[in-house]
C-alpha cells in the first residue's frame, strides 16, 4: 500500500495572508512635510513596520495604481496593510485621498488613518464618517503606532487563523477520502 | 577626582536641562517633550536620527522664512493667506521636533496673518528668524558635547527632564 499523505505533511502555503510577511505590517505614509515624513518613517520602522513614504496624495494614488494610469506595481503584489495620511496637504487633502481609497474596490478594505496637527471636532467626525480607521493628533506618538499595530495584527491573525482552519479541514477531508480509497 | 568624561557628562546634563526648563519667568524653554520623543527613536541602528531630523527642520525653517519674507515684500499687495500657510507649515514641523519657542511664535504669527496685521507679521518674522538660528546654535553645542563625551570614551547620559 502506498504511503498515505497525512494532513500535516501537505504543503499549506500561507500566501492567503495579506500581511507583507508574517510579522511585518507594510504601511504607506503620506505627508507633504519633509520633517514629518522623516519622523513618521522612523516611528514606523522602530515599531517593526515596513514603510513606504510619499510626499503627496497624488503620489500615493500613483503608488497604489489608482491614478487611472495603469503603470507601476500591479496591486496583487502590493501588500499594503495600513495607510497613514496627513490631513492638510496642498492639492489633494488627506480627506480626499481617504474618499478615493474607500471608493476603490481593490483598496477599500485597507485601514486609513488620518493625522492632523489640529484638533477640530467636525473634521474628525467627517473623516470617521468617511471610513477612517482612526484620527491621530500630531505629533504622533510611539504609543499611538503600537496601539494601531496591535489592533491590526489581531485582526490579521483572526483572518489568517480562519483561513488556516479552513485549509486544515479541507486537508483532513482529502486524507479521509484517500484512506477510504486505500491508495 | 573628577575625570574628563564625568565633567563633560555633567556639562551635558546641565545644558540639556537648561534647554528644556524655564530659568527665569520670562525665559521659556527652547525644547519640549517632543524632543525627548525624538531621542527615544534613536539607537545603534539609527545613531544620527535626531541630528538628521533637526537638520531637516532648520532647512525647512530657512525655506519657509524665505517664502514668508517674499510674500511680505509685495508692498501694498501682501497675500496674508500665503504667509499664513507657510506659518502653518512651520508650526507643524516645529511641533514635530519639539522646538517650543519657534512653535509658540508661530501661534502669534498666525494671529497676525489672520488679522492682516502687516507690522505684526514683520515683527514675528524677525523673531522667528532669530529664534530658529538660536536653537540651531544651541543644538550644535549639545551635539558637540555628545561627540566630546564619546571621544573621551564615555557614554552619553540619559537626562530625565
Amino acid at each position: 500500500m502506498a504511503e498515505v499523505l497525512r494532513p500535516e505533511m501537505l504543503d499549506i502555503s500561507n500566501d492567503t495572508s495579506s500581511l507583507a510577511s508574517p510579522e511585518l505590517l507594510h504601511v504607506l505614509a503620506v505627508d507633504d512635510s519633509i520633517v514629518d515624513r522623516k519622523f513618521i518613517e522612523r516611528l514606523l520602522r522602530v515599531s517593526s513596520c515596513k514603510v513606504t513614504v510619499v510626499d503627496s496624495a497624488t503620489r500615493a494614488l500613483q503608488y497604489l495604481g489608482l491614478d487611472g494610469d495603469n503603470s507601476s506595481v500591479g496591486f496583487q503584489d502590493l501588500k499594503i496593510n495600513l495607510i497613514m495620511t496627513d490631513y492638510s496637504m496642498p492639492g489633494m487633502t488627506g480627506y480626499e485621498l481617504l474618499k478615493k481609497i474607500k471608493e476603490s474596490s481593490a483598496f477599500r478594505e485597507i485601514p486609513v488613518v488620518i493625522m492632523s496637527s489640529e484638533n477640530i471636532l467636525p473634521r474628525i467626525d467627517r473623516c470617521l464618517e468617511e471610513g477612517a480607521e482612526d484620527f491621530l493628533l500630531k505629533p504622533v506618538k510611539l504609543a499611538d503606532v503600537k496601539r494601531l499595530r496591535d489592533s491590526l495584527m489581531k485582526a490579521e491573525e483572526r483572518v489568517f487563523k480562519n483561513i488556516m482552519h479552513k485549509r486544515e479541514l479541507e486537508a483532513n477531508d482529502i486524507y479521509s477520502q484517500l484512506k477510504r480509497a486505500k491508495i | 577626582m573628577d575625570t574628563l568624561v564625568a565633567q563633560l557628562q555633567r556639562q551635558f546634563r546641565d545644558y540639556t536641562i537648561s534647554l528644556y526648563h524655564q530659568l527665569f519667568w520670562y525665559v521659556k524653554g527652547f525644547l519640549d517633550d517632543q524632543f525627548t520623543e525624538l531621542k527615544k527613536l534613536q539607537d545603534e541602528c539609527s545613531p544620527d536620527f535626531v541630528a538628521e531630523v533637526v537638520s531637516l527642520f532648520f532647512e525647512d525653517c530657512e525655506k519657509l522664512i524665505g517664502n514668508m519674507a517674499r510674500a511680505l515684500d509685495q508692498t501694498g499687495n501682501v497675500d496674508f493667506s500665503l504667509v499664513g500657510s507657510s506659518v502653518h507649515q512651520l508650526k507643524g514641523s516645529s511641533s514635530s521636533v519639539g522646538a517650543k519657542r519657534v512653535k509658540g511664535l508661530c501661534v502669534t504669527f498666525k494671529e497676525c496673518c489672520d488679522s492682516q496685521n502687516f507690522e505684526g507679521c514683520v515683527r514675528c518674522l524677525q523673531q522667528v528668524d532669530i529664534e530658529y538660528k538660536s536653537l540651531k546654535a544651541k543644538l550644535q553645542d549639545l551635539f558637540n558635547l555628545e561627540q566630546q563625551i564619546v571621544q573621551a570614551g564615555g557614554r552619553i547620559p540619559q537626562v530625565d527632564i
